[in-house]
């Protein structure tokens, strides 16, 4: 209990954890009530007159096709929420999976795990997604979560795998085993509560991680093809010549919100490294 | 060091493998067709006997009627003879020979970018572990730069410098009233086109670089030696160019190990510039579902990526003496 009163303390002292934290909350409400204040469909031609700057009826503007670009604006922030927490969950889940194994394991299995690792992660990511996403003709949210997830895990694996390697030889490991636990179980209840904050810095990263795939993804036109997201409205954007024509309210938005809140995530991971990691900690 | 490079090659060559063998794999077992995808939106073609016989001749070129393992082995052999298919959006030239046109654009836009972005951030991380001032500022800004997207920063760019300011041209690697040639005039506009891709790439890379150094210098000065220098009563530069020769090793590691992300960043940028390498091919081919062309990008990007990996890996063992006397220091 006092462990974590000390965790706490030291949380709410951290500024970089409490903006961080500030503007992902922000962020989470806009993408979660926003949708409801939108008065138009993200692809409705609302606006008859076509292009047209911020106004009290179109908060951010109209698109060149006459589109609400709030509308879109907040229905893109959800997908990008949901990319981020399923794609970054499975990266983290799988990075786990394939890192437990090979550090608590050791051996061939490691031997094994360890070389297909080192292969996944000199292969860019956004060169498989992309030929997989080519060739499928409809494609879902959640099957881009699913090919982001499968082919984030690699970095994680290994920061894990180490780890896992570290702590195994641990006494209360060897003891654990001695008393007839089974490997799964060690895992479990001894190495990974012990690498808890570990954990979920990875998460964040992957987080992070995945919602600049999809940005990219979306961005060169192999994203859902039935949603909106913030890399389309910015595909949209160039493609349909808001630069030339001035229309900065169409490519700003997406944009920088994906900036403050990948930004906004890399900060809480800092500022959670600190609160962690007491030699970290600004006296 | 001759282990070290073996396993280096041995699993580059696994890697390689393994990029044709997706590259075979997932059209053919894809759901959906997509030979009839393709021609279906391809315009060559527009009476039905036609469109069949396109149809045979694509279903030859990937050798369907043949067993798989025959695909496979005609597949690899295609391959080394150079035999990417024919583009189906610039039809009829063979990918290969549109890859081949895209790709020195390519290397002018990603090897200065790439190499000034790693070289002036680490000089600057390290200046900046220095200073507490310099630090504040630098630091929040560099998590900034290493949070923004590569097209928006690139959008931004050609929106402010381009468009607002008019100082750079914001599409083309060059002027459409220009023919290349070798003269003064055509090299001042190929870099004028150049630049602001170039500088977008450079600064989002410069902000990474920037973070990782300045975390690494402040890790060393930490380090035992470091402190057993001072108290040796050791000059503060030297301790620090000690500091920065093992905080550089890392670094290296790291621009291999980013380069995949720096490439996809080079993709997206070519597209907002529509400057004419790879990512902008790309785009097109989406666009045209032209199979044929994606399938080539993909191949090309691994190879890039696989030969600059091997670069760095020649690179470390000039600069880390561990590597050649057998002894793996960094894990392999």
């Amino acid at each position: 209990m006092k462990k974590r009163n000390e965790v706490l303390y030291f949380a709410l002292r951290n500024k970089k954890l409490l903006i961080g934290s500030g503007i992902i909350l922000i962020f989470l409400l806009l993408a979660w009530v926003g949708p409801a204040f939108a008065k138009y469909k993200p692809f409705d031609y609302a606006n008859p007159l076509g292009a047209e700057p911020p106004s009290t009826e179109y908060w951010f503007g109209t698109t060149f096709f006459g589109q609400d670009v709030f509308s879109q604006f907040v229905n893109g922030l959800r997908a990008t929420f949901i990319v981020g927490l399923l794609g970054g969950g499975l990266g983290t889940l799988v990075g786990m999976i394939i890192g437990f194994a090979a550090g608590y394991r050791g051996g061939i299995l490691d031997e094994i795990l360890n070389a297909f690792t080192n292969i996944v992660l000199v292969i860019p990511t956004l060169a498989v997604l992309l030929i997989i996403a080519a060739y499928l003709q409809v494609r879902s949210l959640l099957m881009e979560c699913l090919f982001i997830g499968l082919t984030a895990w690699p970095w994680a694996a290994r920061a894990i795998r180490a780890q896992t390697f570290s702590l195994r030889t641990r006494d209360f490991v060897d003891l654990a085993r001695l008393s007839g636990m089974k490997p799964y179980k060690i895992v479990r209840r001894e190495i990974a509560p012990n690498m808890m904050s570990y954990l979920v810095l990875v998460f964040i990263l992957q987080f992070g991680g995945a919602i600049l795939t999809a940005a990219t993804l979306d961005f060169i036109g192999l994203g859902p093809t039935n949603a909106i997201s913030l890399g389309l409205m910015m595909q949209y954007a160039v493609l349909w010549g808001a630069l030339p024509l001035g229309m900065w309210w169409w490519f700003v938005p997406p944009g920088l919100a994906i900036t403050a809140i990948v930004g906004a995530l890399y900060s809480m991971n800092v500022g959670l490294d600190e609160i962690f990691n007491p030699k970290l900690r600004e006296m | 060091m001759r282990r070290y490079l073996t396993r280096k090659i041995l699993i580059y060559t696994l890697t390689f493998f393994l990029a044709v063998t997706i590259d075979w794999l997932i059209p053919r077992f894809m759901p959906g067709d997509p030979i009839r995808n393709m021609l279906a939106r391809v315009s060559v073609a527009s009476n039905a006997s036609a469109i069949q016989m396109m149809y045979d001749y694509y279903a030859r070129l990937f050798g369907l009627d043949l067993p798989l393992w025959q695909q496979y082995l005609n597949f690899w052999k295609a391959l080394f003879q150079g035999n990417l298919g024919i583009s189906t959006y610039l039809f009829p030239t063979p990918v290969i020979e549109v890859l081949k046109r895209a790709v020195p654009y390519d290397a002018f836009l990603l090897i200065p970018s790439i190499l000034l972005a790693w070289y002036a951030g680490n000089n600057f991380g390290a200046i900046a572990a220095r200073s507490k001032r310099l630090d504040n500022f630098i630091l929040p800004l560099s998590y900034v730069l290493t949070a923004t997207p590569y097209m928006w920063l690139g959008i931004l760019l050609a929106w402010f410098f381009g468009i607002v300011l008019g100082l750079f041209p914001i599409a083309g690697a060059y002027s459409f009233s220009l023919r290349p040639t070798w003269s003064w005039t055509f090299v001042l506009d190929l870099l004028h086109h150049w630049f602001l891709p170039f500088a977008s790439l450079f600064i989002i890379d410069f902000g990474g670089w920037a973070i990782g150094m300045r975390n690494m210098i402040i890790y060393e000065l930490e380090a035992e030696y470091s402190r057993y220098l001072t108290a040796l009563g050791a000059p503060q530069r030297l301790i620090r160019r000690y500091a920065f020769n093992n905080a550089i090793l890392p670094q290296i590691t790291g621009l291999a190990l980013r380069l995949g992300v720096i490439v996809a960043g080079a993709l997206v940028t070519e597209v907002v510039f529509s400057y004419p390498g790879i990512g902008y091919l790309l785009l097109a081919a989406i666009q045209n579902q032209d199979y044929f062309l994606i399938q080539g990008c993909f191949l090309f990007i691994i190879l890039g990526v696989l030969i600059a990996n091997f670069v760095i890996d020649l690179v470390y063992i000039v600069v880390d003496p561990r590597t050649r006397r057998g002894m793996v220091g960094e894990s392999a």
